[in-house]
Formats: C-alpha cells, structure tokens, sequence
C-alpha cells in the first residue's frame, strides 16, 4: 500500500537531511507507529505520502502509484484516498460539527444527497450521534479529535495518518481515541501514526518504526515505544 | 464543487472582506468611468468630424468699406474684382461648389445666429459685415490650394478655412481624451494593486479552509474558484456602475446641459454609448481576473 525505496529529504535551510535513505514497507490494513523524538523525519514522512513534500532522491509509492510520476493535477485524488488527522484538529470554529465533517464531502463535489446520508453515518462511527449540531468550541478536545477522525474518514480512504492525534489529549482520552483509530483499521484502512506516547505503543502491540535523526533505526511487528523506555 | 456551495463561500469572502472589496468596486468604477469617457471623447470627435467635414467651407471674405485688413485699406472691393474672383475659384478643380453672399445676406445670418443677444445685433449694420465667397471643396483638407490661390489678391481680404478652426477644437477634445485615458490607467494600475492585495488578504483569512480543502483533496479550480470569482464580482460591479456614470454622463452632461447649448453641432448618440459598455464590462472583468488569478498562483500554492 506504502512503500518507500531509499527515499532522502533535505531541506533547502537545513545541512542534515529530514530523512536519510529509508527503506519502509508498509501493506494494506496494517496499524503502523511512527515513533522518535522530535525532528526525527515523522512528520517529513507523512508529508511525503501527501505529496506535500517531493524526495530529494529515492521513490515513494502510494496505492501503487509513484509519487514521483504523479502530474500535480492528479495530486487531489491521491488526498482523497488518503485521510490525515493532527494533533492541532484543524476544526472550522464557525461551522457545525456536522458541516466540518460535510464541508470535506462539498469541496471534492459530493452531492447533498450523499452527504446528508454519511455525514450521520460517520458521526455515530466516531461515536459523536446527537452532536451534530454543536459548534467545535463546545467539545471537549477528544470529541473535537472525534470530529477531526470523522472528516478524514468520511470519504473511506484507503490510508489515514495521523500525526500526534493524541499529543493534546490526556490519557484516558487517548485510549478512546486509540480505540477508534483501532475500529478504523479493522475495517481494512491502512493507519500510519507518527506519535510521542510510549503507553499507547506500548499498549496497542502493534508494528512499530522508529526514526532517528532522519533514519530507520528499528521497524518491529509487535513493537513497544523504545528498549527501556 | 456544487454551485450552491461556491456562492456560498464568496459570499462569506465578500462580507469577511467588505472594506477592502468596496475599495476594489470604487477603484474598478473610477478607472472605467474614465477609461469610457476617453472612448466616448473619441467617439465624439469622429461624430463631429462626420457632420462637420461635409459642412465645412472655405470662406473668401472681399474687402468692404469696413474691411481694415492691410490689403484693402478702406477701398471696398470692385464689380471686376467680385466677378473675376468668383470666376476663377469656379474654375478650380478642388472646387466643388461656390456660393456667393452678399452684405444684406451676411447680415442676416448674423441676426438668426445672435438672435439671443438682440444689444449685439442693434449694433451691426449690413455694412460692417464683409461679403463673401462661400467655397465648398471636393477634398476638404485641401484649403492651401485655394488660400494661396486668392489671399493675395486684389479685393480679397483674407481667406479663412473654418476646418482650421474645427482642427483646434479637436485638438483640445484629443487632448481631453489623453488625459482621461492617462488618468484611466493610473487607477487601473492602481486597481490591479488593490485587487492584489485583497485576494492575497481573502487567502490569508481563510487559509484554514483552504488548507483543509487541499488536504482531503479538492481541485486547485475549486480551491482558487471562489476567490477567482469574487474578484471577477467586485470587477463587474466597479464596471456596472461605470456603465452606469457613462449613462448619466450621457443623459445629464451631454443631453441635459451641452445639446440645448450647442445646437448647431452632433453629439454622440445612444448608439455609441452602447457600444463602449460592453467593454468596459470586458475590461473590468479582465483586470479582476488577471490580476486574481496571478495573485491565487502566487498566494494559493497546492
């Protein structure tokens, strides 16, 4: 579904490359931590499968397609196989709950029908039936996440990444979150999550690859956080 | 992209952005309003230059008693002289038609063309006024031939082109027109400017929504579209409302105040001011969505 062949990214104002030849692979349905400290290349690697960012050298795949190939015309049908949740929830604050998750379907050109029938859909999925008509400053910070997962997901991507999702949340919260992104997976979408939270990796069991200063320094199937950590 | 949902999101770019989009308006109507008047300065010229180069005479004024021209000193012209001068100018090629008038006719058409101001006409006899060969020409620019011809001769006081007189009242409609446009352009200038910057605010304040729409993949047509067409919106209305100056410029200006003043010359007609609308409709919309349109490529990256 993903793969990246010795794929290096340097910045034009920095000297040490964001990602320095990585080699990942990653298949359909499965869960994938991103883990490493901060300016380790997790959020280099999730804009390069958006094709935010181009490779200094190196190939990425998405869905079969080469990025590197892909003419910038065709750039917002890969977006829309792909869903993306941050930590920061990107919420219109003058829109309903139900028009933030509706303002994703209108702008690709869902017809109303279409959308007055998923947009509840997805709610309840999320967990989030009977506030549709709330404003995103009336939520608690997992309910607006909820929202943020509900507009990434409404379009059923075959991929969602999501990058700190649960880096503004506190614990318990996190493991609702963690649950649903959980309930995303088992419906086949491929999950990628760059994150900081050593419990939650440590409690999910899943795979795990760590970056280190722009390298693969570790790619588990059933990973923990760190050694030791 | 539903056009229902389009409008919607100018309309909140529109009222997000009042200020800045009705400077936009009044900069867009102020250089077209010009911009027209230039085009109908123009039209008013090629209109005058119609009903007059078929009127257009060149007059040969004979010396009268009256005449204080240093070729007559005082002697009015003779019988011989009068006859021979009408023959001759008959004779020219470039001479279409010669009509004469005498004392008693010129002063006649003295007192219709002042008739307002009966004290000036009280004070002019049939004397005063010169008689006359009234000379058409077949090619209207072509007077030198018939001045050098008679301005010279015995009995004629001076030959006067009327076309001369038309040329420098063109000049100063010309000359109008130039500023007009000049001042025109200044504001076009500053209009793309204005238009400019305003898109690049409108992108600013909304950039958590385009961001948004670019992540879970709209177009860059429906991305850039609503910002597109509230410039080419503000464009059109500037262009509205200059159509709509043009028209009391017309209406007002020129039927109102200029036609009941200057009766015995054309003015430009409905027709005309018709015809210039279209395009300054097609110039406002051009410029707000050129100028739009490279400010979204530079300011909406995607």
């Amino acid at each position: 579904m993903i793969r990246l062949e010795r794929v290096s990214k340097v910045y034009p104002t920095s000297a040490r490359p964001a990602l320095a030849d990585v080699d990942v692979e990653i298949d359909k349905g499965e869960f994938v931590f991103l883990v490493g400290s901060s300016g380790s290349g997790k959020s280099t690697f999730l804009r390069l499968l958006l094709k935010e960012e181009t490779p200094t050298s190196g190939k990425v795949l998405v869905a079969g397609k080469d990025l590197g190939r892909l003419s910038s015309w065709k750039v917002p049908a890969l977006r829309r196989s792909i869903g993306t949740v941050f930590q920061d929830f990107r919420l219109l604050p003058n829109k309903t709950v139900f028009q933030n998750v509706a303002f994703a379907l209108e702008v690709i050109g869902k017809p109303r029908h279409t959308i007055s029938q998923v947009v509840p859909e997805v709610l309840d999925l999320v967990g989030l039936d009977g506030k549709a008509q709330r404003m995103p400053d009336e939520l608690s910070g997992g309910e607006q996440q909820r929202v943020a997962i509900a507009r990434a997901f409404v379009n059923r991507p075959m991929i969602l990444l999501a990058d700190e999702p649960t880096g503004n949340l506190d614990p318990s919260t996190s493991v609702g979150i963690m649950k649903l992104l959980d309930r995303i997976n088992r419906t086949g979408t491929t999950v990628v999550m760059a994150t900081h939270d050593a419990a939650i990796v440590d409690s999910m069991r899943r795979r795990v690859v760590e970056l280190s200063l722009g390298r693969v320094v570790r790619d588990q199937t059933r990973g923990v956080y760190g050694y030791g950590a | 992209m539903r056009a229902s949902f389009v409008l919607s999101e100018i309309g909140i770019g529109l009222r997000r952005n009042l200020t800045m989009t009705v400077a936009v308006v009044v900069t867009v109507a102020i250089s077209l309003a010009l911009f027209g008047s230039g085009l109908l300065i123009r039209k008013q010229v090629e209109t005058m230059k119609d009903f007059w180069y078929d009127r257009v005479e060149v007059s040969v004024y004979l010396c009268g008693e009256a005449s204080t021209g240093s070729q007559c000193q005082g002697v009015p012209v003779t019988d011989e002289q009068r006859r021979a001068i009408g023959e001759d100018l008959r004779a020219l090629p470039q001479v279409q038609e010669v009509f004469y008038e005498s004392q008693q006719e010129a002063y006649e058409r003295f007192r219709e063309q002042f008739a307002d101001s009966p004290d000036l006409v009280d004070n002019v006899t049939a004397d005063a006024l010169p008689e006359s060969y009234r000379v058409k020409l077949v090619d209207p620019t072509q007077f030198d031939v018939v001045a050098s011809a008679f301005a010279e001769r015995p009995g004629v006081e001076q030959v006067q082109d009327q076309k001369a007189l038309l040329e420098d009242f063109f000049d100063v409609l010309n000359k109008l027109q130039l500023l007009a446009l000049i001042i025109a352009g200044v504001q076009v200038f500053a209009a793309v400017l204005l238009i400019s910057n305003t898109i690049r605010v409108a992108a600013f304040s909304r950039r958590r929504e385009t961001g948004i729409m670019r992540l879970v993949g709209a177009s860059n047509l429906s991305i850039q579209l609503p910002f597109l067409l509230e410039g080419v919106l503000a464009g059109l209305v500037g262009a509205g409302i200059a159509s709509g100056a043009l028209v009391a410029l017309k209406a007002l200006l020129i039927d109102g105040q200029l036609r009941p003043t200057f009766e015995f010359t054309a003015f430009v007609g409905w027709g005309d001011v018709l015809s210039i609308i279209p395009w300054l409709v097609l110039t406002g919309v051009l410029l707000a969505g050129v100028s739009s349109f490279v400010t979204l490529r530079r300011h909406l990256r995607v």
